[in-house]
């Protein structure tokens, strides 16, 4: 596979995450798609690492699973917070925190 | 002469009110009063060494200065930190720091038991380092400064019991009467200024505006004199602006006698005969001055009849007396002004202090319906209170006597008739007026109310010893400047010794035209006459018949009495005429229009508009998460789009 290709599929996969974020109503969707973008993200580490022939960005890589592993733990403990307190987890009614 | 000595008749009253002012509280009062008086007498020996130095010197070259530094220099004006000495300051520097030293030292007995009694002598201390100032200053600028100073230390020695309401209200009058005043003397101080820039001479000093007088036009100098001469009706409380001295006997009694009697007030009349090239050279502003001051001599003397707290009687008496200064310099007798304002000092101040004692032994009475017949139990007071009070009808062979008689024989010498009758009715009314305090105060039946008259005892030492040196200055202070027609009737030539002795000051006053032997002793006679008369009427109506005279006299003219009591009602009107509408167009328009709607409009205003403004943005925040990440999304491709696409 071509360096563009990769790179093709980054952008594809990041959008599709960002659509996922915006437009979804789960709580639980808009996480996985978040998921998506981070991982499209690092498809393109991965690619530029391989095409400048340098290890920088499969470290990065590393650094932003592990980061992602544990922001998904929190992420996932405040899903389960906020179905306890509301009942469910439709982003578009949780509109407490405005004006 | 320069002599560099001349500075520390400053210095130490200013470093005594600098010890006393901030340490005073921790040194315990007898220190602080040592200290005061200290620093007071110690400018005392000094001005005594100036003295006799400038007499040392021939006498058309009486002049000791000491420059000190310069004070401003901007552009090509300069105007040096400069004390001058010539006769003129040498008189007023003794009877400023003699009379000032005797009143420190009875103080220190007065003010025994008081709370604040560091804070009392640090204010006086500073009063008499202002008063200093004023009356050493070489300049018209440097003497404004001692000049506002004065002012100040009136005002917080008025105030000083400021826990009393009446007490730091007649404060507070004080001090805005004497801006009135001071204000149209500093619009003649810069109508001074820019005429003589105008001719090239870019200072004030009172030796080159001298020499130089007679480049201004005349009508610019009559401008000047009146301005200046509003000042002075300010400071030394004559018509229309003596409102504040009255009302100043809210301040303790030393105080009365120093600032409000003997030297303070006394600065319109120094600071006029200072002027004396500008006055001579306007003689409409002499006029205004002269008559000003009759009209004041004798309008406050009538009020002066009828009142019957005794510091408001010697109050009226002093605004009184300061009228015939006045009549002096208004008519071209400034060495017979100065001569009074001198004699004055003497006898005024003893006036009040005695006045002070007499309070003082009935407990802080001050009604005099409330004393009488204290004669026996206040001997001393009484014998000095006398003496004074002889010195002021202007008995002969009295320093009073001398003083006046030389103001109003100049006043009828120069032409001015009309004057002279204001001062001549007058000096019958003070005969009357003060031999009725006596009358009251000290003969006849005691009327001292009974828990008061258990306690009544002679003032301590420390206060009759500064009484008894004034009684002798009083009573022989005249003989200086005995008139020559007396003089020669005992073969004494010069007697006239004052007048020579600033006669240099006042070389460009023309000579008042010699009159008559015969006519002067008329009047002479006359005046002598008429103190005599006032003291027997007195009296007769207070002593001889009880008083039934005087309040069948107050019965028989209701209106009069009602209108003297009232001092002309003088203070309603101008509570009426300027106080009223001043108050009514601050509350209605300063206040409720400009403060409220303006002032407090454009600061509220802005605030509701930002609050009006942030009303309408922050409906942006909706609270819904996926808003807010269309609109991250949206701006972030906005940003690469203008990177990419540019």
């Amino acid at each position: 596979m071509s360096y563009q290709m990769l790179v093709v599929l980054s952008f594809v996969l990041f959008v599709i995450g960002m659509i996922g974020v915006a437009m979804r109503r789960n709580l639980i969707i808009v996480l996985v798609s978040l998921e998506l973008m981070l991982n499209a993200v690092n498809i393109l580490f991965i690619s530029a690492s391989r095409y400048l022939h340098t290890l920088d960005g499969q470290i990065f890589v590393i650094m932003v699973i592990t980061i992602a592993a544990a922001e998904t733990a929190i992420a996932l403990a405040l899903v389960v917070k906020v179905f306890k307190m509301a009942g469910m987890v439709k982003i578009d009614d949780l509109k407490k925190l405005k004006w | 002469m320069e002599l560099n000595i001349v500075r520390y008749i400053l210095v130490f009253p200013l470093l005594g009110f600098l010890v006393n002012g901030f340490a005073g509280p921790r040194l315990g009062n007898k220190t602080v009063g040592l200290i005061a008086g200290g620093a007071v007498l110690l400018s005392l020996s000094l001005s005594v060494y100036v003295f006799f130095r400038l007499i040392a010197l021939p006498a058309d070259a009486r002049l000791i200065t000491d420059t000190v530094y310069t004070w401003i220099h901007s552009g090509s004006l300069t105007i040096d930190f400069k004390l001058m000495v010539d006769p003129l300051t040498s008189v007023m520097l003794l009877v400023v720091t003699g009379v000032g030293f005797l009143i420190h030292v009875y103080s220190i007995g007065y003010m025994h038991g008081d709370r604040s009694y560091p804070r009392f002598f640090a204010y006086l201390n500073l009063f008499m380092f202002a008063m200093l100032l004023l009356v050493l200053s070489s300049n018209i600028i440097l003497m404004f400064v001692g000049w506002e100073g004065v002012g100040l230390c009136s005002y917080l020695l008025i105030g000083f019991w400021y826990e009393k309401d009446s007490a730091a209200n007649a404060g507070k009058k004080a001090f805005i009467t004497n801006r009135v005043g001071d204000y149209g003397f500093l619009l003649g101080v810069f109508l001074l200024a820019s005429a003589f820039a105008s001719k090239g001479i870019l200072t004030l000093d009172f030796t080159t505006m001298a020499a130089h007088i007679s480049l201004i036009s005349p009508k610019i100098l009559t401008v000047a004199g009146i301005l200046l001469f509003v000042g002075a009706t300010g400071k030394s409380a004559q018509l229309p602006l003596y409102v504040w001295l009255p009302d100043a006997m809210e301040g303790p009694t030393p105080v009365s006698a120093l600032i409000h009697a003997a030297t303070m007030v006394t600065a319109g009349v120094y600071m006029i005969a200072r002027m004396n090239f500008l006055y001579v050279l306007a003689p409409t502003a002499l006029e205004v001055v002269a008559v000003v001051g009759g009209l004041t001599a004798l309008y406050a003397a009538t009020i002066g009849l009828v009142q019957n707290d005794i510091k408001r009687v010697l109050a009226y008496s002093t605004i009184s007396q300061l009228g015939y200064m006045f009549v002096g310099v208004g008519v071209g007798a400034f060495s017979a002004g100065i001569f009074h304002l001198m004699t004055h000092a003497f006898f005024k101040a003893l006036l009040f202090l005695g006045a002070g004692s007499v309070i003082h032994a009935l407990s802080g009475e001050q009604d005099m319906r409330k004393m009488g017949g204290l004669k026996n139990k206040i001997p001393v007071t009484h014998a000095v209170f006398l003496a004074a009070a002889l010195a002021i009808s202007g008995i002969p062979g009295l320093s009073g006597f001398f003083s006046k008689d030389s103001i109003l024989s100049a006043a009828y010498a120069s032409g001015h008739t009309f004057i002279w009758l204001l001062g001549f009715i007058t000096a019958l009314l003070t005969a009357f007026y003060i031999f009725r305090l006596i009358y009251m105060t000290f003969y006849g039946e005691s009327r001292v109310e009974k828990h008061a008259a258990e306690h009544v005892h002679e003032s301590p030492k420390v206060m009759t010893i500064p009484l008894i040196v004034l009684a002798v200055l009083s009573v022989f202070g005249g003989y200086i400047g005995v008139p020559q027609l007396l003089g020669s009737l005992i073969g004494w030539h010069h007697s006239d010794i004052f007048v020579n002795y600033l006669a240099p000051v006042f070389h460009t006053a023309p000579a008042l035209p010699e009159m008559a032997v015969p006519t002067e002793s008329l009047l002479m006679i006359g005046s002598i006459a008429m103190a005599i008369l006032g003291v027997f009427a007195a009296w007769y109506v207070y002593l001889k018949s009880k008083m039934k005279t005087a309040q069948s006299a107050a019965g028989a003219l209701p209106g009069v009495y009602r209108l003297l009591l009232n001092k002309y009602y003088v203070d309603e009107i101008y509570n009426a005429v300027i106080i009223r509408p001043m108050m009514l167009f601050s509350e209605v328009f300063l206040w409720k229009f400009f403060d409220v709607k303006i002032v407090d409009g454009a600061v509220n205003g802005s605030a509701s508009l930002t609050q009006r403004a942030s009303n309408r943005i922050r409906k942006i925040q909706t609270g819904d998460f996926q808003v807010y990440v269309m609109l991250f999304l949206i701006g972030v491709i906005t940003v690469l789009a203008y990177f990419v696409l540019r």
